[in-house]
Formats: structure tokens, sequence, C-alpha cells
């Protein structure tokens, strides 16, 4: 490196350098959760909601599953599960998460399975709320398709 | 070795290590399910596999990353280590507290252990990564702490080189932005977003400043050259990184809720994520043929440059690969995603922490010039088996990520194959993926036999 750039400048560029970024990030993020909750809908959390995170979490769906995109890449995307196997009709979708939850393991040979993780009908239910909300979120329409 | 104080590094050397076959043990297992779905699903399901496999990476790299410090710091403080008897402590807390959790990951089901460890008082578990019990993370973080104190007492009774301010940022970064993880709010989006400032803001952020400060100390080894002239690139890269992998991390911000502007800050931001990688080879390449001597461990030299080298492609060209909206918008989430998080994982901070064992773990056996040159053949041999079989993996992953974008993502709704379809149609990928894999494991052993071979040999370099 040219040696009229000394090891100061550079030190400089480093501590000052992040320094500055790092606050840039604040600020953005600032801006942020003040832009969120029109995208979030945060108004339809509900306690059933709330309560349907907490059996996704339990039960470590995001260990097969991708939500958003973000997860694992073993099974299908399921934040637009409620649209693609619900239709985008609550009713439907509550049934159709009801008959899946009870079905598991589908024990078809070689296929890759979920297992049986014996929820109640109402934590099901539950999980359809967290699903469903999730669905809503505005993510600059992704995934491209309904498959996920 | 100039301090008998560095001698702690080595258990945790060993231990990092011995994580590190038991993760690739599980990372076979799931790249068979992935193949053969009923593979061991009753006992060993893939959500259970795939915690254990990615803990233990992140584990055995914090093990790593520590056993690197408690070696270098001294040598570079100049002075003893703070408190040895502290870091042999830390060591045991650490390591029962690991085995522990991935035991009870594999022993009861995950509802189960969240119960079991009261995870409802403070709900911490079941997200990507961070899958870790609540009183683990708080282990986690008492470890640390223990840890960077330690490490933090002996730097400043000793020379504050670059390379342990360096470090020592990298170190208190990883600490405070862990805490991150214990930020769970029942808003998903909220959820997702900060814990990026886990994920993220490590891998891009205070953990490039951890590789480069173990990098520049081996360059200073092995080559000789001028602390000056080292510590100015060392500078350079680490600002470079820090000041793009910041807002880069808006990469990860296109598609879970947050804004529209992030769509060009992250993409033009972390599309300059890799300027920072690519100065680490021209750094490493540079220093080795400026070199002053010829240190006789050869084999640790060409680990170095490999981590340039691996990181910068992994990171830098598979990560440019995907992180343009536009791009990313069809890849996200797919077989591409986990073939540069495979890539990148492995060349960056898997290799610097072979690469200062390469370097330390002779010199704690008492064999200052490296091993023998029998034992440093069959490293190398290693060397290129593990490198060639991860190149191997990431290409069959990257095939199988672009066809699966072909036949899933692209097509229009009706007419685009659903995801179970897909992942049918790659299965030939798969089989590459889980064949490079063994040749791996076989890479590893080898890695491990070249500790063990050459010891009666007389040292050909003493
Ligand atoms: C061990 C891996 C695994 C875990 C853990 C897991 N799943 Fe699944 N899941 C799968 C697989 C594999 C499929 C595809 C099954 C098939 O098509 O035969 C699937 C399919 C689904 C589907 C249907 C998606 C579609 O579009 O067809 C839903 C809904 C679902 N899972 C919900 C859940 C929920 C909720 C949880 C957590 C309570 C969960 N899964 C945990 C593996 C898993
Ligand atoms: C050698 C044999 C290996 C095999 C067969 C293997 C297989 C796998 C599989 C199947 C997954 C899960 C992907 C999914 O979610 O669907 C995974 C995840 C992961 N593995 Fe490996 N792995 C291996 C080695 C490694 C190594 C050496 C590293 C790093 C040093 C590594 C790092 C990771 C990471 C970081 C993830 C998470 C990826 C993500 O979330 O995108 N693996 N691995
Ligand atoms: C050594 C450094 C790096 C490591 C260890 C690493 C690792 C990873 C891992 C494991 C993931 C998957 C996360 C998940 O499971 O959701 C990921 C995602 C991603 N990485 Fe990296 N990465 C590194 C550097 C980079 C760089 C430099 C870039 C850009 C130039 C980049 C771009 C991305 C993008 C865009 C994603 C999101 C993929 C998606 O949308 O699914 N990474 N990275
Ligand atoms: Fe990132």
């Amino acid at each position: 490196m040219a040696d009229h750039f000394t090891k100061n400048m550079a030190r400089n560029i480093y501590y000052g350098g992040s320094f500055f970024v790092f606050l840039l990030l604040i600020g953005l993020t600032f801006d942020t959760m003040l832009e969120l909750p029109k995208r979030d809908h945060r108004e339809n959390i509900t306690a059933a909601v709330v309560q349907g995170k907490k059996h996704w979490e339990d039960n470590n769906c995001i260990g097969c599953h991708t939500l958003m995109g973000e997860g694992a890449y073993y099974a299908p995307e399921l934040a637009n599960v409620f649209d693609r196997r619900g239709l985008g009709n609550e009713e439907t979708f509550k049934m159709f998460l009801k008959g899946w939850m009870a079905a598991q393991p589908l024990n078809i040979p070689h296929r890759r399975q979920m297992p049986q993780f014996n929820l109640s009908e109402q934590e099901v239910n539950e999980l359809a709320d967290f699903l469903i909300w999730t669905s809503r979120i505005n993510d600059n329409d992704w995934p491209p398709n309904i498959e996920g | 070795m100039k301090y008998a104080s560095q001698q702690v590094a080595k258990p945790y050397f060993i231990f990092a290590l011995i994580l590190f076959a038991g993760q690739i043990l599980f990372g076979l297992v799931m790249g068979t399910q992935y193949i053969i779905g009923d593979f061991l699903s009753g006992y060993i399901p893939f959500n259970v596999a795939r915690m254990v496999h990615t803990n233990l990476l992140i584990i055995w790299l914090l093990f790593g990353f520590m056993g690197a410090s408690y070696y270098l710091v001294p040598e570079e403080a100049g002075t003893e280590l703070h408190s040895p008897l502290l870091a042999r402590i830390t060591f045991w807390v650490f390591a029962v507290a690991a085995v522990a959790t991935i035991l009870g990951y594999l022993l009861v089901p995950y509802a189960k252990l969240a119960e079991i460890t009261y995870n409802d008082l403070l709900p911490t578990m079941g997200r990507e990564f961070l899958e870790q019990p609540t009183i683990t993370k708080i282990g986690i973080v008492i470890v640390c702490l223990s840890f960077v104190y330690n490490i933090g007492m002996t730097i400043l009774k000793g020379r504050k080189t670059v390379v342990n301010m360096v470090l020592v940022t990298g170190l208190i970064g990883l600490t405070v932005f862990f805490l991150f993880s214990f930020y769970n709010p029942s808003n998903l989006v909220l959820d997702k977003y900060f814990w990026w400032w886990v994920v993220h803001l490590w891998v891009e952020g205070v953990w490039e400043l951890i590789l480069g400060a173990i990098l520049a100390f081996v360059l200073i080894k092995v080559t000789g050259v001028d602390r000056e002239v080292i510590e100015k690139w060392l500078y350079v890269i680490v600002a470079l990184a820090l000041i793009s992998g910041l807002i880069g991390m808006g990469h990860h911000y296109f598609w879970i809720g947050p804004g529209e502007y992030w769509l060009w800050l992250g993409s033009i931001f972390s599309a300059l994520e890799p300027v920072p990688f690519f100065m680490m080879v021209l750094f490493a390449f540079k220093m080795v043929k400026k070199r002053r001597h010829e240190h006789k461990n050869e084999v640790a030299t060409l680990w170095a440059l490999g981590t340039a080298v691996m990181a910068f492609l992994g990171a830098g060209v598979w990560g440019f690969l995907h992180t343009l909206a536009p791009v990313n918008y069809y890849t996200h989430g797919s077989q591409l995603t986990a073939a540069h998080g495979h890539l990148a994982f492995f060349g960056a901070y898997a290799m610097i922490v072979m690469t200062i064992i390469s370097y330390a773990m002779p010199i704690m056996r008492g064999r200052p010039q490296g091993n023998s040159s029998s034992a440093q053949r069959l490293e190398r041999f290693a060397f290129w088996t593990m490198c060639l079989s991860m190149i191997g993996i990431t290409l069959a992953l990257t095939v199988a990520g672009a066809a699966q974008i072909a036949f899933q993502r692209l097509p229009e709704s009706g007419e685009a194959l659903s995801f179970m379809a897909t992942q049918e149609k790659l299965i030939p990928f798969y089989w590459i993926r889980l064949f490079m894999g063994f040749v791996f494991l076989a890479g590893l052993l080898t890695y491990f036999a070249s500790f063990f071979v050459g010891k009666t040999d007389k040292l050909s370099h003493a």
C-alpha cells in the first residue's frame, strides 16, 4: 500500500468510518421502526397470534421450513401457505391445518417426513392465526408465485 | 512459545476439532434425509439434525476463536495471560454447557426441552441458529464475559498492538450483539429484524475483525514481514468490512417487512462487501511474497493463503451472486442460500480456526518449526481434500438452487412445480452433495491423522 497513506490514516478510517456507519444504521433503524406499523399490521396481533408464534417456536417448525424465506430449505415455505392451502379463506385454512397436523407423519416410504406434534385443536387454531397474520405482512411481494 | 500461559489454548483447539467431527456426522445424516426422507426420521428428525449441525458449528468456532485469542493475545501483548485459571474454568463451563445442550436436542422432543428449561419465563428458543435453551444462552454470555475480561485485562497490562486491538473489538462486538438473541418480541417482523443483528452482524461484521486479526498474526509469524505494513493492511480491511457490512445487513431486509428503501441500501452496500474479502487475498499473497524468512511450518502458510481465497469465494463471490435485490427475489431461501452458507462459513471461519491451529499446535507440542515433513504432507493432503470437496458441495447446491428456481420460482402460479415436486427433481444433485460430504469426512479424518503421524521421525527441520 502506498507510503503516503499512513497507518494512522488507516486507523482513523477504521474507528471513525465504522462509528459513522454504525450511527447511520441506528438512524435507519429508527426510521424503519416508525414505518413498520403500516407494513406489519401489528393491530391484528391478537392473543391467538401471539400464542401461535409460541407454538411455532416451541416445536421448532423453522428447523425444516422457511418462513418468509428464512429458516431451513427442507420443507415448503409457510408464510404463504394460507394462500396456497387455504385459498385465502380463514375457515378453509383452519380446516386444512387441523387435518394436516393430525395426519402426520404421513409415513409415505422414502418421502420426507413431518413429525407428529400432538397439538390440541386450540393450539392448531392459534398456529393458523399466526400463519394467517404472517401472510398479510407487506413483504414487497415475495415470493414470486404461490409455490413459495 | 513465548509465555507458558499460552498453553491454555490447547484444550480449546482439541475440543473444537472434536465438535467439528460431530457437526459433519450430522451434516451427513441430513444429506441422506434430503434424498431418503424417512432415513432415521423417527430417531433424529431433520430439524433436530439441523440444530445439532449448525449449533455444533457455532460452538466449535467459538472454541476456536477463544483458543486463538488465548494463544495470540499474550504473545502480542508481551505478557502472561491475566488468569490462566479462569481460562481453564471457562473452558469446562463452556464444554459442559455445550454437551448438555446438544444432548438435550437429541434426547428429548424440542417442545419438552423448552418446557423443562423454563423457556416460558423468557422465551428465546425456536429461532434458526438461536435454538439454545435460554439458560444456555445465559451461560454463553457468562462464558463470553469471562473470556473477554481475561483477554481485556491481558491487553491492558501489555502492549496494545493493532492485532490485539482489532481482535478485542471483534470479541466485544461478538458478546454485545449476542445479547440481541434475548430479544424475541411477539411481532415476527421485529423478531426477524433484530435476529439479523446477531447473525449478520456476527458473520459480516465483528467476526471479520476476528478473522482479520488472526490472519494478520499468523502472517506476521510465518513471513516475518514488518508489522507496520501488516497492521496498515489489517486496518483497511476491517474498516471496509464494517463500512460495507453494517448497512449491507439490508440484503436481509428485502422480503421480511421493512420498507422499500432497503432494496437499494441493502443491494448497494452489500455489493461492496466482497471488497475487503478480495483485499484479504491480495494481502495474504503479498505478504507471503515479501517474506523475510522461510518458516518451516509451510502448511500453516498454506492454510493462511487458503483461508483468504476460500473466504473470498464463499463470502465474496457466492455472496455477491445473490445479494442484489432483483436476483435475491428469486434466490431467497433456496438451495443457493445453502451453497453460499457452506462455502462462506467453511472458507472464512472454519479455515481461519484451522490456520491458527496449524500454526500454534505444533509450537504448543514442542515443535517450534512445525511438524515433521511427513505430518505436514498429510495435513496438506487433508487441506486439499476438504477444500475441494467443499467446493464440490457448493457447486452441487448451486446447480440444485438454479434448477429449483427454474422449476418452482420462475414460472407463473399454476405452471410452477410445487416445492416437494421440485425437490424430487433435484435428487441427482443431492447425491453429488452427499458423495462430496463423504469425501469431506475423509479429508477431516486425514487431518486428524496428521496430528498423530511422524512423531518418531527425525524432526526434519528442527
Ligand atoms: C422434521 C421436519 C419438519 C418439521 C419440524 C415441521 N415440518 Fe411441516 N412439513 C415437513 C415436510 C417434509 C412437509 C411436506 C410434506 C409432504 O408434502 O409430504 C411439511 C409440510 C407442512 C405443511 C403443508 C405445506 C404445503 O404447502 O403443503 C404445513 C402447513 C406444515 N408443514 C406446518 C408445520 C408446522 C406448523 C410445523 C411446526 C409445528 C412444522 N410443519 C414442522 C417437515 C417438517
Ligand atoms: C460435509 C458434509 C456436510 C453436509 C452433507 C452438510 C449438509 C447440510 C444440510 C443438509 C443443511 C441443511 C440445509 C437446509 O436447511 O435444508 C446444512 C446446513 C448448514 N451447514 Fe452443512 N453440511 C456439511 C458440512 C458443513 C460444513 C463443513 C459447514 C461449515 C463449516 C457447514 C455449515 C452449514 C451451515 C452454516 C448451515 C445453515 C445454512 C443456512 O441456513 O443457509 N456444513 N448442512
Ligand atoms: C464469511 C462471511 C459470510 C458468512 C459466514 C455468510 C453466511 C451466510 C448464511 C449462513 C446465510 C443463510 C442465513 C439464513 O439461514 O437465513 C447467508 C445469507 C446471505 N448472505 Fe451471507 N455470509 C457471509 C458473507 C456474505 C457476503 C459478503 C455477502 C454479499 C456480498 C452475503 C450475502 C448473503 C445474502 C444476500 C444472504 C441471503 C440469502 C437469502 O436471501 O436466502 N453473505 N449468509
Ligand atoms: Fe448478510
